[in-house]
Order: structure tokens, then C-alpha cells, then sequence
């Protein structure tokens, strides 16, 4: 370890760093703008400058140079100088430059109070502005719903390229002009295209890019109110600090975990929790009457009804993979485990158990987000992950430039050289191969984007194991025996071979031969990982509790024959096709409906209770990745609503169940849970259970600036109301309490003294860019398996499309195929109608073109054409998710006409028009 | 970009200009590294770089338009406004600064009535400003289309710029 000298003291520091992130793990102040922990280092604002000295001579003397920080290896022997009067003065002069055409706008700045530009402004100690020339002043763009811009506050960092176009793929931000002029923008107005964009909100040290969701309805930081958070965007259960004011959820910012999501959350996350906010949330119990509308009831006498209706009674309970462990063991225990359903349509059932089922029994390993970073050579089947686990798609990214960071280490050259390393690495990405039903969002830095039909992904999967085990592959279609030579010679060469599959594209046999091909690589003794995704927040925690043998909703609805029906945040009819869920529901007299938001399926109901959203509430939810994670109530339900949990543990006790008499608290259930659940036993590590305390206080969830607490009700009354107390969970409605050091999973927020900006986290990690100083957040409930022998399997049936029918293939995006996060602010500005995608050969042969419509097995469903060439011959694809397509199915054969009377949502745009949308831009 | 939006962007661009692209192109490892030498050949043909001859430049050379605009704006030399006939680049660095630039400036906009940076109505002149020349021994200079003009007076700016506007 080399040893080093700053300002006369020693230190010893770990090799392969630079002296900026080194100072910062040891807790020194040294202010910096470009450099990032995950983008590494540029060298481009000047900011982290410190003097060096060659000679204890110099040193004496005085006589050093200035280099940069994060440019500066530690090297055995250096001599630096932080705090001496030249490296001060220096940086000084930096912020001043900077700040020339700075607006000093900061009351009306979004940023202000977690500014990092003010942080460092304070920190260097500059105060007198003596410049007097003008400023510079610039036009902003419009960006979308979701980001706003404000380009007179830019200190031309280059952080917002450097991530948005380097690190997140994006190419519709640039920097533009030059000198004096330098404008961080778009060619034209327009949405961003990236779906990671609202991380700018995060990298960009000023108040250039900030979430306008939460300009539009502000509060600052110091007065939000937040609870360690995760994402319910999809299964990736990406880590959040969502903030809270006036009982509004305000914004969505990214909580730290190393192995889930690092310093990053794509736009699904960030902006799609607003739907806690939306005018459709049930207030208060409801009762149908017979006018079949609905009397509002409280909360007792809403639990006397529930209790009676399913006293003596057949129950049948309908969980759901977006509500958490808790909530869905209690109507598990309340139902009965025969009546019992995970609340998964048939497909999904099936889908999201093997997927379940594969990884515990596959040699290899389920990475973290850590390891998939380290893959060297990545084979995807039948996913197009950036719309159905966006944040492993991020990481992706990375995973491909591992090829650039081997030939920078054969040069010596340290991989957070940024700018070296990729002009040294030019376009050379280590291999990606994506086989999918069309082109996916990674299609650039993919070495082969495969287009094939589902089955035809399996065929090629199980060629590709075929061929890694040295069996002899049969006779195959070209259009895949081109692939297999390729893909397979690459796997064997690989370091860190990584395959991923999963349950979107509806096909048990292509998560099979992936499982097959990550086996077959383990066989030959290879490290390898196998990472498969699965739908939501909780798919696979509910598959954990219920298993493979629990009732579908299909199922339920054929053998069912129930008084009761209790469904738990589930909206079937998102879910299910309309005919099973009418028939599902008619089997019972008395449907009972717990869920936040109004939909078809709380319309339905004979007793609605209000849940509590994610943001309410305690849970455990279980990613895809096998880890249990808790989440916390940033605020308390308001009025009536109550946390599902609640509601369920009312009743049981109403009704007097034995499985419910010592259950008390939320941990309680957590520890029955895993007492009961065999493969949910390690649910109780997620996070320390409600008795912890921190250095003997509890962990506050309002910094200790939090203002105007006694004054927020003062136009209703001047009697402060107390503030709710917590007794589920170590955390505080206070700002009372201790917050550094706790376990991650119990990091509400970050600050530290001097560091308003979330640039404080590196005081809450271990070392910067390591895991939090209290340990990771989350507890892995999947270790590597033991494979089962079996011999190879037999290659899947070839697709044969047959004349006049086309197969249904589910396509993706991250705004619109999740049900919730759409109906958020913003985000909902960005989702579609559902839709079909059809090749323009079969569109030709419709007589269709773009934004016509499609009519599907005459009167199945009807949706606007969208011409894709990249989909499967054979295929049509479908906006999975999106209204108006619930009644399709995934490898369906179906039948196409043109629908007659069918009006255009947007006119037709014809080339000429075109053109002069184009031309319109040079005025 | 679908394929036939991006050939709908191309023909935005005559095929000289796409042929002279591709010779250049020939000469490259990457398509992306003759984006100012495609720049420069769109303007050689019409004078300036409009946004559609941008997105259609991009498109052919498989970039985006933004990443091709981030290089088109950095240089002051690719016009992204149209100009005049003849764009004169009139030096204010340090030495023709030194040797009297800002009369020369003022008298070429008296005589043309154009301010930096604007075009004359008779759409013959656009006036800009220029940092140094590379001819700092015969300051102050100034280009003129593409004729340098050296040891500028007021007398040779008129004799200069009205010779030009004589036809
Ligand atoms: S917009 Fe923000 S991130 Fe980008 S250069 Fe300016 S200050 Fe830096
Ligand atoms: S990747 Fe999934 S879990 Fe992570 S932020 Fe996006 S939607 Fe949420
Ligand atoms: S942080 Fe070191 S130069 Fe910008
Ligand atoms: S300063 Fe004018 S040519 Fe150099």
C-alpha cells in the first residue's frame, strides 16, 4: 500500500486510486465538479486542484506544481498539499471563473439546498464576486415532462455528456458551440430520448437539470420527510429515498445499494412513484349499495363487514406480485393455503415459477448488479431488458466496455482514466449477443442482434448449449445455425460469461435453454451467471410463498366456487383476459377489494378498503435477483387508508384465527413468514426489526433543518397536531434521532456537515464508490443451487407460421407496461395506446399502413398499427401492458383484418410533410 | 431510426455531395470521423449547413444529429445560418487588434451597413469576426471569400469590398 504525505501527515492508501477519491475516503474536503464515482475522472473542471512537491526539499521551500486530484494516481512517496495557500487560491479561482455567468438565482432554483455548485462555492471559501461584465445568458429547451432545464446555471462540467451519451448510451444530448458559449442540449426541442435521463437530475452538480415534477409542486430538501424506499417499477428493486411534504409524495431520488442499482435508477423509477399523488386514490372504505354506487364507511365498521361476510364462509384469496410478503402471507394464513392464489394469470404463473424453479436448481450463480458489470461476454434470450429491467440494461452498458478496461490494464493505464481508456477502446465492446422477437434498446453495442420468433430463440439457445457441451447439434434453420458457432466459441473463451433470459417474451422454453446454456458453460467449468427476470416488484417473493402448486386465476376461476372473494392490489382485469376475470368473479357472492387506486377490478367489489401505497407502508418485497428488501412509510396513510397489512391482520383477529393471535406488530408477521416459508426463512435479514436503535435513539426521518413543522396546518388550526408515532420500524417521524453509520437498509437520507448535496454519500460508504459503512441493504435469499442430472434435452419444435395467422409476441416499454408508474405525473404524458407492431411486408399485404387499425381474431381486441421491420416473420407484436391488450396472450395464433371505421389518433404525415418538419427548425 | 426515415433524411443531400462524402468516408476506419469534412463539403455546395442538410449528413454518416451539431457548432467556420454571397472574416486578434481592427470594422460597416455577424441586403456580404489569420506579419488582415487581403487600410477596406460591389 503506497504511503503518501498531505500537508505533513501520512497516510497510507490503497494503490490503483486517484488523490481525489482517495481524500474523499478519508474524509478530507477537497472540493471537485467532473469527476464521478462511476464515470470516473476527466480532468476537465480544474476544480480538485492541490499541489504537488517532488522533494521534502520542495516542500519546505514551497516550490510544487498544481496538478488535479482525480487525475493524480497515488503513488508511494508523494507529497501533496491540500490546505496550502496556493492550492486554496487555485481553487478559489476556479469556483470564481466558473460562477462568471452563474445566475446566483438560487432562492428560485430548484437545486438550492443540495446544490453541489453551492457546497463548493462555500467550501472553497469564495464570497466576493468582482466581476462586472455581463453574463452570458442563454435559451432553454423544453426536454419533456419529465426534466427541466435551466441553462444559465451550467458550470460546463461535461458531467451530463460524459453520462448521459458515455455511461447511459444516450445520443440525443450534446455539448454545443464553443468557449464562451457552450450550451448542453438537445439538437432541437424534444423528449429525451434516453430511459435513464432523470439521472442528469443526480450528475449534474447544478440546477441545469432538475426533475420537473418536483419543480412544478416544490419543496426543498431540508424540509422533505423520507424513508428508505425501493422501486415497485419492475423486479430489479432498485433502491429509493422517495420525499414527502404535505402529505404529497414529492420526488424520487436514488438510494445507494453497491449490489442493486449503485448510483443509478431509470426514469420508470424515478418519476413513476407519482402515482401516490393521483386524484384516483380511495379515500376511505367503500360500501356498494344497491344503487351500485358506493357509501363511504370507516374503518371499524368496515372490518365488521369483511369479518362476517368471511366468517363461516368459503374464502378464496387473491394475492398479488406487487404487494409485499407481509400482505400477501396474512390472506394466505386468512384463506386458507388451498384457497390461496398468488393472483399470477396463467402464464405468468407458470412463467415466473420456473424462472424461480431454474435459478435454485442451476449450478450457476445469480449476479448482483456488481457482477453483471464484470461479464466479458453476454448472451441475452428473449428479452429486451431496458423495458423490462431497465436498470440491468444500464448496467449492460458497462458490462461491454470490459473489453476497453483489459487493454487499458495491458497498457497500465487505470480505468478511471475515463477519457483514455475510451480513445484507446475506440467502438471495441466485449461481445453482446441478443437473440429477441425484434430489436431491443441495447441493439447498439450488440455484437449480433438476432431477430427470430420465440420458439426459434429456444431452438437457438438449445444449439448453443448443444454445442458448448460437444453435442452434436440437429439439422437447424439457417437463420439460426448462422448464430451458434459465434455465440458458443465466444461463451467458452469468457472469463465471466453471463446469459440472461426471463419471463417477458412468454415462452417457458427460451428460459429453459438459457438455464441450459449457463448449466452446460458450469459443466465445463466455467464461473457463470444467469440472471432471469420476472414481471414485478414481488413476482418472485410470491412464487416463494405460494409455489407452483397454488391456484392460478385460471385456475381458481374453473374450480372455484367461493361465498367470498378477498383480492389483494391486484387489478384483474389489467392482468387477466375479461372473460376469465368476469367468470372468476362470478363464482363468488361477496367480493372484498383491497387496493390504492380506483380501477375495474375496485369497481367490482361489494366492500372496497383503501390500502396504503408503497410510500405508507412497511413491506418486504423479493427482486428478481432473490433479495429481500424492506421497505419504509416515507409518510402516514392519510384519513381512513390503512397499510394492507393492517387491514388483514384486523380481520384475522376479528375472526379470531389462531394463525393470527400473536401477531402484533409488522415484524411479527415477518417472523412467521419466515418461520413458515421455507424459502422465505431469510426474510427477517432484510433489515433490523423495529426494537433497533442507533447509538440508542431512533433514525430520523426529517433532516435536523426541517422547517415550518409547527406552521404547516396553521390555516386549518394553530394546535399543532402530534406527530404520528412509529412503532413498526427504528425510524422516526422526527427530526430527533441519528442518522450515520445504521445498516443501509435503514438510510433515509444523506447529508453530512458541508455536504448538502447527495455528494454527501461518500460519507455514509465504506470507501468512495464502495458499500455503505452499515453493510448492504437486503438479504439474497438464492445461493447457488445443485443441478439436477439430466440428460441433454430434447431441441424445442421449430416456429412454423402458419398462412393468414400471425403469433402474438408481448413487446415492452418502460412507460406504459407498467400498470401504476403510467398513471404517474409526466410519465403518463409519455405512454401510449396500446398498439401492434407488424412488418411493413404484412402491412402491405393488410392494407394498413401506420396508424390505421387492426382488428385481432375478429373482435378480440383492436389496436393502431405501428410499422416495425425488426419484428419476427411470423410475429406481430403487442404494446404489453398498455390499454386495450389484457385479453391477449403471448404465443397466440391469431388473425389479422383491417378495422373498418377506425379513426386516426394523430394525422398522417406524408413526405413532404416531413420535410418541412425538419425545415421548420432553421428560422 | 427506422431505415426508411433515415433514407428520407438522406435525400435531403444531392448526390455530388453524397459522393464526395463517400470518397472521403473511403479514406476513414470509422464512418463518424469525415463529420467536418462532410460539413464542409454540404457547405462548399450551398453556402451553409441548414438543420435538415445536418440530420441528413447524420444520418448517412450513422450519427446522431445532435452528436453531428456538438461538432458543427464548435467550429465558427460551419455556418449554421445562411450567409452571403462572400463571407468576410475580418481578423480581431491581437496583432491586426494592435494595428487598428476596430476603425477597419467600423468603416466596413459603414460602408456596407452591416454590424458583425450580419448579412448585407443585397445578400452580397456577411461581416464576422475572426481570431487571427495565421498573417500577423501583415496586420491588419481580413478574408474575403476566399481571398486573403493583407496590410489593410481604410482606403484598400473601400477599394476592396466597392470593387467587389462594382459588377
Ligand atoms: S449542465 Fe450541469 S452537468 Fe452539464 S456541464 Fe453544465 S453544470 Fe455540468
Ligand atoms: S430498474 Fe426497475 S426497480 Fe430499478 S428504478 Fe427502474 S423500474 Fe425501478
Ligand atoms: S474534478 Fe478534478 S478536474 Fe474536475
Ligand atoms: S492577429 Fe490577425 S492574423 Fe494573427
Amino acid at each position: 500500500m503506497p504511503t503518501i504525505r498531505i500537508d505533513g501527515v501520512e497516510y497510507e492508501m490503497e494503490a490503483g486510486k486517484n488523490l481525489l477519491e482517495s481524500c474523499l475516503s478519508l474524509g478530507l474536503d477537497l472540493p471537485y465538479f467532473c469527476w464521478h464515482p462511476a464515470m470516473g475522472s476527466v480532468g476537465a473542471c480544474r476544480q480538485c486542484a492541490v499541489v504537488q512537491y517532488l522533494t521534502d526539499e520542495d516542500e519546505q521551500s514551497g516550490r510544487g506544481r498544481i496538478v488535479m486530484g482525480c487525475m493524480t494516481p497515488v503513488t508511494d512517496g508523494a507529497i501533496f498539499s491540500l490546505d496550502g495557500d496556493r492550492a486554496k487560491g487555485f481553487r478559489e479561482s476556479v469556483v470564481e471563473s466558473l460562477m462568471l455567468n452563474h445566475p446566483h438565482d438560487c432562492p428560485v432554483c430548484a437545486e438550492g439546498g443540495e446544490c453541489h455548485l453551492q457546497d463548493m462555492t462555500v467550501m472553497v471559501g469564495h464570497r466576493d464576486r468582482v466581476y462586472r461584465g455581463q453574463k452570458n445568458t442563454h435559451r432553454n429547451q423544453y426536454l419533456g415532462p419529465l426534466i427541466n432545464h435551466e441553462m444559465n446555471r451550467c458550470i460546463t462540467c461535461y458531467r451530463c455528456t460524459r453520462y448521459y451519451k458515455d455511461y447511459a448510451g444516450g445520443t440525443d444530448l450534446a455539448a454545443l458551440a464553443s468557449h464562451d458559449h457552450v450550451y448542453f442540449g438537445r439538437h432541437q426541442e424534444g423528449v429525451l430520448e434516453s430511459e435513464f435521463a432523470g439521472n442528469l437530475v443526480e450528475v449534474c452538480p447544478t440546477g441545469v437539470f432538475t426533475d420537473k415534477t418536483l419543480v412544478n409542486d416544490y419543496t426543498r430538501k431540508w424540509d422533505l420527510q423520507s424513508a428508505p424506499s425501493v422501486c415497485t417499477g419492475c423486479a430489479v428493486g432498485c433502491n429509493t429515498v422517495p420525499g414527502e411534504r404535505y402529505g404529497r409524495l414529492k420526488r424520487v431520488h436514488n438510494r445507494f445499494n453497491a449490489e442493486v442499482n449503485g448510483y443509478f435508477l431509470c426514469d420508470r423509477g424515478r418519476f413513476g412513484a407519482n402515482f401516490v399523488n393521483n386524484d384516483e386514490r380511495l379515500e376511505s372504505p367503500g360500501l356498494r349499495n344497491q344503487t351500485g354506487s358506493y357509501d363511504p364507511v370507516d374503518h371499524h365498521h368496515a372490518l365488521q363487514v369483511m369479518a362476517e361476510a368471511c366468517s363461516g364462509a368459503r374464502v378464496a384469496g387473491i394475492g398479488s406480485p406487487r404487494a409485499s410478503v407481509e400482505a400477501n402471507y396474512l390472506l394466505r394464513n386468512l384463506v386458507g393455503e388451498d384457497n390461496f392464489s398468488p393472483g399470477f394469470n396463467d402464464r405468468e404463473h407458470k412463467l415466473v415459477n420456473l424462472a424461480l424453479e431454474l435459478q435454485q436448481a442451476s449450478s450457476a450463480v445469480t449476479p448482483d448488479i456488481r457482477s453483471i458489470e464484470s461479464a466479458d461476454v453476454i448472451l441475452i434470450l428473449g428479452e429486451d431488458l431496458t423495458n423490462t429491467a431497465p436498470r440491468l440494461a444500464l448496467a449492460l452498458r458497462q458490462s461491454v466496455r470490459n473489453k476497453a478496461f483489459e487493454m487499458a490494464a495491458d497498457l497500465r493505464l487505470e480505468s478511471w482514466q475515463d477519457a483514455a481508456v475510451r480513445n484507446l477502446a475506440q467502438d471495441q465492446l466485449s461481445p453482446l449477443f441478443i437473440a429477441a422477437t425484434g430489436s431491443t434498446r441495447l441493439a447498439d453495442v450488440a455484437e449480433e442482434n438476432i431477430t427470430l420468433a420465440p420458439q426459434n430463440i429456444a431452438r437457438l439457445g438449445a444449439a448453443v448449449a448443444a454445442s458448448i457441451s460437444g453435442h452434436a447439434g440437429e439439422d437447424l434453420e439457417p437463420e439460426i445455425a448462422g448464430h451458434v458457432e459465434a455465440i458458443s466459441t465466444a461463451l467458452r473463451a469468457a472469463k465471466r460469461p453471463l446469459i440472461i433470459s426471463g419471463t417477458s417474451c412468454g415462452n417457458a422454453e427460451v428460459m429453459q435453454t438459457a438455464a441450459d446454456v449457463a448449466e452446460a458453460l458450469c459443466q465445463s467449468g466455467q464461473q457463470t451467471m444467469l440472471t432471469l427476470t420476472v414481471p414485478e416488484a414481488n413476482s418472485l417473493g410470491q412464487a416463494m410463498l405460494a409455489g407452483p402448486d397454488s391456484p392460478s386465476l385460471g385456475k381458481l376461476a374453473a374450480d372455484g366456487n367461493f361465498d367470498v372473494l378477498v383480492i389483494l392490489e391486484n387489478d384483474l382485469y389489467h392482468r387477466a383476459p375479461e372473460p376469465e376475470v368476469e367468470r372468476l368473479l362470478a363464482t363468488a357472492d361477496t367480493v372484498i377489494v383491497l387496493d390504492g387506486l380506483d380501477n375495474r377490478t375496485t369497481s367490482a367489489a361489494s366492500l372496497v378498503l383503501p390500502a396504503a401505497s408503497f410510500a405508507e407502508t412497511e413491506g418486504t418485497l423479493v427482486s428478481l435477483e432473490g433479495r429481500a428488501q424492506r421497505h419504509y412509510p416515507v409518510f402516514a396513510p392519510k384519513g381512513e387508508r390503512r397499510p394492507a397489512w393492517v387491514w388483514l391482520l384486523a380481520c384475522s383477529k376479528e375472526l379470531g384465527l389462531s394463525t393470527a393471535a400473536d401477531l402484533h406488530h409488522f415484524d411479527d408477521i415477518t417472523r412467521d413468514c419466515a418461520a413458515n416459508i421455507a424459502d422465505l426463512a431469510g426474510i427477517t435479514g432484510a433489515a433490523p426489526d423495529h426494537h433497533f436503535r442507533n447509538a440508542g435513539v431512533k433514525i430520523p426521518r426529517q433532516p435536523h433543518r426541517y422547517s415550518g413543522r409547527t406552521a404547516m396546518r396553521a390555516d386549518i388550526s394553530v394546535h399543532e397536531p402530534k406527530q404520528p408515532v412509529d412503532e413498526e420500524s427504528p425510524l422516526a417521524f422526527t427530526m430527533e434521532g441519528l442518522n450515520r453509520s445504521q445498516p443501509g437498509s435503514l438510510l433515509p437520507f444523506v447529508w453530512a456537515p458541508g455536504w448538502n448535496s447527495n455528494q454527501s454519500l461518500h460519507r455514509f460508504q465504506s470507501e468512495v464508490g464502495g458499500p455503505l459503512r452499515g453493510g448492504t441493504a437486503g438479504m439474497r435469499l438464492l445461493g447457488p443451487g445443485q443441478a439436477k442430472e439430466s440428460g441433454p434435452r430434447e431441441n424445442p419444435p421449430a416456429f412454423s407460421p402458419t398462412q393468414g395467422q400471425w403469433q402474438l409476441v408481448p413487446r415492452y416499454r418502460i412507460f406504459g407496461s407498467e400498470e401504476l408508474s403510467a398513471l404517474s405525473l409526466g410519465v403518463a404524458e409519455l405512454c401510449e395506446d396500446g398498439y401492434i407492431e407488424i412488418r411493413a411486408d404484412d402491412a402491405l399485404g393488410l392494407e394498413v399502413g401506420e396508424g390505421d387499425g387492426l382488428n385481432l381474431n375478429d373482435g378480440l381486441a383492436t389496436l393502431e398499427v405501428k410499422i416495425n421491420n425488426s419484428i419476427a416473420a411470423g410475429c406481430i407484436g403487442y404494446a404489453a401492458g398498455h390499454s386495450g391488450t389484457a385479453n391477449l396472450t403471448p404465443g397466440e395464433n391469431i388473425s389479422l383484418q383491417k378495422a373498418q371505421g377506425w379513426k386516426r389518433r394523430r394525422p398522417q404525415l406524408i413526405g413532404s410533410d416531413r420535410s418541412t418538419e425538419i425545415g421548420s427548425g432553421n428560422d | 431510426m427506422s431505415e426508411a426515415n433515415s433514407m428520407n433524411l438522406i435525400s435531403a443531400l444531392s448526390q455530388e455531395e453524397l459522393q464526395a462524402i463517400d470518397a472521403e468516408i473511403a479514406h476513414v476506419p470509422y464512418r463518424d470521423a469525415v463529420a467536418i469534412d462532410a460539413l464542409k463539403i454540404v457547405q462548399a455546395h450551398r453556402g451553409w449547413v441548414s438543420d435538415e442538410s445536418l440530420s441528413a449528413i447524420a444520418a448517412h454518416l450513422h450519427m446522431s444529429a445532435d452528436e453531428l451539431d456538438g461538432i458543427a457548432t464548435f467550429y465558427n467556420l460551419i455556418y449554421r445560418r445562411p450567409v452571403g454571397d462572400k463571407v468576410i472574416l475580418l481578423c480581431n486578434s491581437i496583432s491586426c487588434w494592435i494595428k487598428g481592427c476596430d476603425n477597419l470594422q467600423q468603416r466596413i460597416t459603414e460602408e456596407l451597413g452591416v454590424e458583425l455577424g450580419e448579412t448585407t441586403s443585397d445578400n452580397r456580404y456577411t461581416l464576422l469576426p475572426v481570431t487571427c489569420l495565421g498573417a500577423c506579419d501583415k496586420a491588419p488582415v481580413m478574408m474575403v471569400g476566399d481571398e486573403l487581403h493583407e496590410d489593410l487600410c481604410e482606403e484598400s477596406i473601400i477599394r476592396i469590398l466597392g470593387g467587389s460591389t462594382t459588377p
